[in-house]
């Protein structure tokens, strides 16, 4: 058993758990993902590291509740414990000094980024955050993001904090600034990288996005995490997550992501029913 | 004289009603049956089954224990050469091994080894465990990489030798493709759990969730203490086809239908929290063991029709034919000399239609099969709503990449000396799947008994 070692709530369905899982902390680099389960009965869900602790063998995780096991892992207490929690999985960050880049997290794909950003700040890069969500009162771990950038800069759709747009707006304020951005990293919902990727596409900047398929096992085995990067298949748990953002079929992976529509939504009834009845 | 009885066969669930659920589909010889087939055996001085078992199980002593009404002694009989008999006993492809050779053959039908190998390791745990001795602790370490076939054997194999052995396992359970690709009705997953539980109540240690290559590796666990390794990591790596629409919403390996079925339990959503969904019209590519459970499995989920698609004939189909019968029987359909050459989608991304091409057989080719041969203009289209891809598993890169100094050959399996199973790596044997290919539940616990038997002996040496 892997137990929740701390909570914090970040935003109405946004959960951070610093969970303990030692040897997986040991290994762990920015970039890299786990595979969890609540209970016997649950699905085995990834979750990208947001951050940890070697000392103290933590792996600290942030999950927004987008359906039935995501709700169940957000109900979970300093008291529970994951009965399964797998990794690192997936292919570290290639961090090196690349000179000046931009870390784009989007809504919850501000958790992922921050690893990423700290440590190609440790190398040496300036590091120029952007930061974009719904709204003010849905931004999480601006703060943290903070100190781990040279600048942070904060787009929100309703204009409630920073710039009003989207994070694509963030990145051309950037380049108005008259800087040279030698490389983006861009996380988020599939549709904001696929505009991030768009956008940096004709300017010719590296951009390197995180795919977050369906999936099963996480090691290679099922294939159900396929994505198409240059229109060859490859596996996001054991070739990515990370990939070439201007060589990812975005359009793939987002009916890709629809597969499991109807029974996502079935779980997801099942669980409110569970709440109407007062126990689960 | 010893009276004239036919080979008895082993009753099964009605096709119309099985077809609808996911308990086993035989159900076992009776303790009369049992003694009965048993007693059609010859006990021949020189058995020839004995020699064609990978194991060498030691076939007509634990008959002989059965016609004695001694199951329990059969079963000890049983676990003295091979670790999982009540799995072998069900999905040995016992008719091309040692049935073949079954003198009682030749004339007539062969002795039902496989149902009374089933039989007599049944009766074991209904009877309580048995009691497993182990010998004094060697102060040796084993480590095993996998908990397929191959892998428990090997672990079962080294603590008898009182070895500490410990079992890592990338999966959440042990058992590999025995628990994430065999189905239920085929292989209830309890059976093969209590042999788990045997082995860990010999003191094996199972390590699950740990995925080697990622969160330990070869190297390092030698450097912590393990004086030997055997890698049996199995063949986990799906083939698709590499046609256009193979994308397509719809489309799964068989490895991620399987897996989501039987591992993850999904056959009970949503009480179980995976998801799988299954359409009225299911192809399944491919004509193996692997293609029969999935093509079943989707009768079980509600499909409404179900094609086996396969691009030679009957004959060549890889199948045991056991298998192959008892799908017919639950309404599988065959489509034979069939290729899909592009999968077709609707504007949502399902795939909607497979456009194949029939094949006639042609000369034979290096396999010695006949060789199908596209016939032009033959292309027409299936109506489908849900593919199975099933044409076959690779060796997965994850632990031999991250390992230096291994020895691959060009397919990427691990290439081994046949008679210790030692790999290029010293210390490092290897065996199962990892090896050879995909191949067989009991060739995976040969190696794993081979390697057990050499790195004991190397060991003793060190
Ligand atoms: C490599 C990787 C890293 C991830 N990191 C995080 C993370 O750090 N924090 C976090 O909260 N989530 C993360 N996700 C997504 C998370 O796994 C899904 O949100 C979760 O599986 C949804 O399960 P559910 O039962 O709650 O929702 P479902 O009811 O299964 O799905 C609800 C909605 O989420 C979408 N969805 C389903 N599965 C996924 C998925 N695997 N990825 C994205 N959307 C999905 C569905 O299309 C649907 O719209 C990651 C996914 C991957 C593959
Ligand atoms: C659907 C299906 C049906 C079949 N039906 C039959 C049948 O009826 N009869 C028959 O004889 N054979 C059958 N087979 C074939 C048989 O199951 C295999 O040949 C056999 O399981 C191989 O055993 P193995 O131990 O080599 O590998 P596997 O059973 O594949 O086990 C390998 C294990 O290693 C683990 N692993 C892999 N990589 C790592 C890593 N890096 N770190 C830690 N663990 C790792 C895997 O998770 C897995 O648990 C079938 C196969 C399939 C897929
Ligand atoms: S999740 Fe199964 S292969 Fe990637």
């Amino acid at each position: 058993m892997y137990k929740v070692a701390n909570r914090r709530q970040l935003a109405p369905s946004i959960v951070l758990f610093e969970v303990e899982a030692p040897e997986v902390a040991q290994k762990v680099e920015p970039g890299q993902f786990v595979i969890v389960r609540t209970d016997e009965k649950g699905e085995r869900i990834p979750l990208t590291v947001m951050d940890f602790d070697r000392t103290k063998g933590t792996i600290t995780i942030v999950v927004q509740d987008v359906g039935y096991s995501s709700a169940i892992i957000n109900q979970m207490t300093e008291r529970s414990a994951f009965l399964d929690f797998i990794g690192p999985l997936g292919v570290p960050t290639e961090i090196e000094n690349y000179g000046t880049v931009v870390c784009i997290g989007g809504g919850l794909g501000i958790a992922p980024i921050y690893p990423i950003a700290r440590a190609l700040k440790e190398v040496g890069n300036q590091v120029v955050a952007v930061l974009g969500s719904r709204s003010a009162d849905l931004l999480i771990l601006e703060e943290e993001m903070r100190a781990v950038s040279h600048e942070v800069v904060i787009a929100t759709n309703d204009g409630s904090a920073g710039v009003q747009g989207f994070v694509t707006d963030g990145l051309a304020y950037i380049l108005n600034q008259g800087k040279t951005i030698n490389a983006v990293w861009a996380i988020g919902p599939v549709v904001m990288m696929k505009a991030v990727a768009e956008f940096t596409k004709p300017l010719g900047i590296k951009t390197i996005v995180s795919m977050n398929p369906v999936m099963v096992d996480g090691t290679g085995m099922c294939g159900a995490c396929r994505v198409s990067i240059g229109s060859e298949t490859k596996f996001a748990c054991v070739d990515g997550p990370e990939f070439d953002g201007h060589l990812v079929d975005f359009d793939l992976a987002m009916q890709r992501l629809s597969y499991f529509k109807d029974e996502e939504n079935r779980a997801r009834a099942r669980l409110q029913c569970n709440h109407e009845g007062g126990h689960h | 004289m010893k009276e004239k009885a036919t080979r008895h066969e082993m009753p099964c669930q009605d096709p119309v009603i099985r077809a609808h659920n996911f308990d086993e589909v035989a159900l076992g010889y009776s303790k009369e049956t049992a003694v009965a087939e048993a007693k059609r055996c010859l006990q021949c001085k020189k058995p020839l089954c004995v020699g064609s078992c990978p194991v060498e199980v030691l076939i007509p002593q634990f008959i002989k224990k059965i016609t004695e009404e001694d199951f329990a002694g059969a079963g000890e009989v049983l676990k003295e050469k091979n670790s999982l008999p009540a799995v072998c006993g069900r999905v040995c492809p016992q008719e091309s091994q040692c049935e073949s050779k079954c003198v009682l053959g030749i004339k007539d039908e062969p002795v039902a080894i496989g149902r009374l190998e089933r039989f007599a390791a049944d009766y074991q745990p209904a009877m309580g465990k048995s009691k497993v001795s182990v010998p004094a602790p060697t102060g040796k370490r084993v480590a095993i990489i996998g908990a397929g076939p191959a892998g428990l054997t090997c672990a079962g194999d080294s603590a008898k030798k009182g070895h500490a052995v410990t079992v890592f396992e990338a999966l959440h359970v042990a058992g590999g493709v025995l628990m994430y690709g065999i189905p239920q009705f085929r292989l209830p997953k309890e059976v093969v759990q209590s042999e788990i539980d045997n082995l860990k109540a010999m003191g094996v240690e199972i390590k699950v969730n740990t995925v080697v290559g990622k969160i330990t590796s070869v190297d390092e666990l030698m450097a912590e203490g393990y004086d030997a390794v055997f890698l049996g990591t199995g063949a986990g790596l799906p083939n698709f086809m590499g046609i256009p629409g193979e994308n397509l919403n719809g489309v799964y390996s068989a490895n991620e239908f399987l897996t989501r079925a039987n591992l993850m339990k999904a056959y009970r959503f949503p009480e179980y929290a995976t998801p799988i969904k299954v359409g009225k019209r299911v192809a399944v590519l491919g004509a193996g063991n692997v293609a029969m459970d999935g093509a079943r499995t989707s009768l079980r989920l509600g499909a409404k029709e179900v094609y086996i698609v396969y691009r030679r004939s009957r004959t060549e189909m890889p199948a045991r034919v056991e298998e192959v019968e008892h799908a017919e029987e639950e309404g599988v359909k065959l489509y034979l000399l069939t290729n899909p050459i592009k999968l077709n989608g609707d504007d949502r991304g399902w795939v909607k239609s497979m456009t194949c091409l029939r094949h006639e057989l042609g000369e034979p080719d290096e396999s010695g099969r006949r060789s199908p041969v596209p016939i032009p203009g033959s292309e027409f289209d299936l109506d489908v709503d849900t593919v199975i891809v099933a044409i076959g598993q690779g060796p997965n890169p994850l632990l031999t990449k991250s390992t230096p100094g291994l020895e691959l050959n060009k397919r990427g399996n691990i290439v081994v000396d046949p008679e210790t199973m030692e790999t290029s790596k010293p210390g490092v044997f290897a065996g199962g799947d990892i090896v050879t290919g995909a191949a067989t539940v009991i060739l995976a616990m040969g190696a794993g008994k081979k390697a057990a038997a050499a790195i004991d002996k190397y060991l003793k040496n060190m």
